[in-house]
């Protein structure tokens, strides 16, 4: 399944957040939003998620999503989203429990899941009891659970150090490299953008309109060995996005 | 190269001659952080009430004034011996128990539906807010008329004190779920009932079980209130009746009965909070 974004514009009141963005998400591809605070990269996202609707233009769904998949459009929040109250278990299988699925095959999901991300030891664990990589970790393992087509990522790893970023980083690559997933992935940072996206799309300041779109067509797995290769993208990024970060940044200021 | 050790090594040289006295930093920390101390809350108690009796003894209270605790103990002994004990405790209890489970069970109900649908909560909350602080026990004659002298009107005052701060609860429960939660329900396709059953109401149960803890309190008062106005058994109306006929030592024997039934309440919901608010730091 595809997904296409047709013409999408966006206001809150009268404040203007998206102007026409059109896009094409192809299948088993990483699409990296990158683009200044602001700028409605987490309410296009919400629009793709189908949690909120533009002003104008559509999002498509091209083609059928796979028939096992129980939630085409599955969410990773930056905050995990965990339900606190729920073991590591329970918050997976709480994806699953409305979808009828007899109790055996419920419970060879998530334990399927929870080995693909490593967290089968702590399926009885408490979110409170689990560092912040854990977590999300524990947040990937319930988007899988439903077996989604598009995986919306809103910076995921912002919450996290540095070192966990890198480990989940490398997670992600495997998991890619092994089931290759679809995936509309939003950050801020600009190194984690050219190690997962096959595309980065860079918006402007708010309101966000497409600036530029940057492929990057070494496969994922070889990335990290080849860091230097793609700081030359990272710094033409860095370019782009200055002169808007910076111009935002005084917007901010002024108001 | 060998220069600069040398001055390196001069400097600390100097340091160490100098020597300024080594202590431990200051600590300045600790405090502000709650741990329990067993034993402080009896021990108040205990104090208390060993300071009285020895007042009492001492004639430095006068007996006219208040009766010393044995005396109050020796009244609670003949109320056990003469049976009469659980007949006011039994008729108290089912009073309570039922004033307040109905009373607590209808308030979440009404706070969720204020908390959920936006009609509700136009229509309702003023209701509430200008039934709230209208002292319940002013309504009991109204009462007494529409549900009865008897158990009626009696289970229909702690119904009505204990509804409205159980619906203030629930509802501001619900208002502080985290809405990122919910959202999360949504972005999985979760049904309506399940987000309210597994996200609401989990994230609602610490301010509904503190709104118990207010809302048990007030059922006591009015009990004793209503079971002043008018009954044959209860607490209420053991202790009426020692203060009519000026015997202190019951009066003071039926206020303890409140107060240790006022402490097992609260130690209850203790326990029904490090149940169900297990999953807290
Ligand atoms: N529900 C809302 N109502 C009104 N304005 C909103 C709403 N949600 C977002 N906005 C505004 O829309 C703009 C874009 O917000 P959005 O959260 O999409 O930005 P963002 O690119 O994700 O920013 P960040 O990088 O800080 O996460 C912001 O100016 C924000 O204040
Ligand atoms: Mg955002």
């Amino acid at each position: 399944m595809d997904l296409k974004l047709d013409q999408v514009s966006h206001h809150y009141g009268a404040t203007n957040v998206l102007d026409d963005i059109s896009l094409t998400v192809k299948k088993d591809e990483i699409v990296c939003l990158i683009g200044p605070s602001g700028c409605g990269k987490s309410t296009l996202l919400r629009f793709i998620g189908g949690l909120e609707r533009p002003s104008s233009g559509q999002i498509l769904q091209i083609g059928e999503p796979p028939a096992a998949s129980l939630n085409p459009l599955t969410y990773i929040f930056q905050d995990f989203a965990l339900l606190p109250w729920r073991t590591v278990e329970g918050n997976v299988s709480l994806a699953l429990e409305d979808h009828k699925l007899p109790k055996a095959e419920q419970r060879a999901i998530v334990e399927d899941v929870l080995r693909r991300t490593n967290l089968s030891d702590f399926a009885k664990a408490l979110p409170r009891q689990l560092s912040g990589g854990m977590k999300q970790r524990v947040a990937i393992a319930r988007a899988l659970s439903v077996r989604p087509a598009v995986m919306l990522m809103d910076e995921p790893l912002s919450a996290l150090d540095s070192q966990t970023r890198e480990l989940l980083m490398d997670d992600l690559v495997d998991l890619w490299t092994r089931e290759s997933f679809t995936a509309v992935y939003v950050t801020h940072n600009l190194a984690e953008a050219v190690r997962l996206g096959h595309r980065i799309v860079v918006l402007s300041r708010r309101p966000g309109r497409i600036r530029e779109i940057v492929e990057i067509d070494m496969p994922l797995a070889e990335r990290k060995d080849r860091v230097h290769e793609l700081e030359v993208k990272q710094h033409h990024l860095w370019d782009l996005m200055r002169e808007e970060a910076r111009a935002a940044d005084r917007e901010l200021a002024d108001v | 190269m060998s220069e600069t050790t040398m001055t390196n090594a001069d400097i600390r040289e100097a340091e160490q001659n100098a020597a300024p006295i080594a202590r431990p930093v200051p600590f300045r920390g600790g405090g502000f952080v709650y741990k329990p101390v067993r034993i402080a809350g009896p021990l108040v108690f205990i104090v208390l009430i060993a300071i009285w009796e020895f007042g009492s003894d001492t004639g430095w209270i006068s007996p006219l004034v208040l009766p010393a605790p044995s005396e109050a103990w020796t009244a609670f002994m003949n109320l056990v011996h003469s049976g009469l004990l659980w007949k006011h405790l039994g008729a108290s209890l089912q009073r309570l128990v039922i004033g307040w489970t109905a009373g607590t069970a209808l308030g979440i109900v009404a706070g969720l539906a204020i908390g959920l649908f936006s009609v509700a909560r136009s229509g309702l909350q003023p209701l509430v807010s200008a039934l709230f602080p209208v002292p319940k026990i002013a309504l009991l004659p109204l009462f007494i008329i529409w549900f009865g002298i008897d158990e009626g009107s009696k289970v229909a005052t702690i119904l009505f004190g204990t509804f409205f701060p159980t619906v203030i609860s629930t509802y501001s429960g619900v208002d502080n779920v985290d809405r990122t939660l919910i959202r999360m329900g949504q972005s999985f396709g979760l049904s309506w009932t399940s987000i309210v059953r597994k996200i609401v109401i989990p994230g609602a149960m610490p301010a509904i079980l503190s709104g118990f803890r207010i809302s048990i309190s007030i059922a006591i008062v009015l009990l004793v209130a209503a079971e002043m106005i008018g009954a044959e058994y209860g607490v209420g109306a053991y202790i009426l009746m020692a203060g009519s006929l000026m015997a202190t030592d019951q009066l003071i024997a039926g206020v303890a009965i409140l107060s240790v039934l006022g402490l097992i309440i609260a130690w209850l919901i203790g326990l029904a909070e490090k149940y169900f608010l297990r999953w807290r730091t």
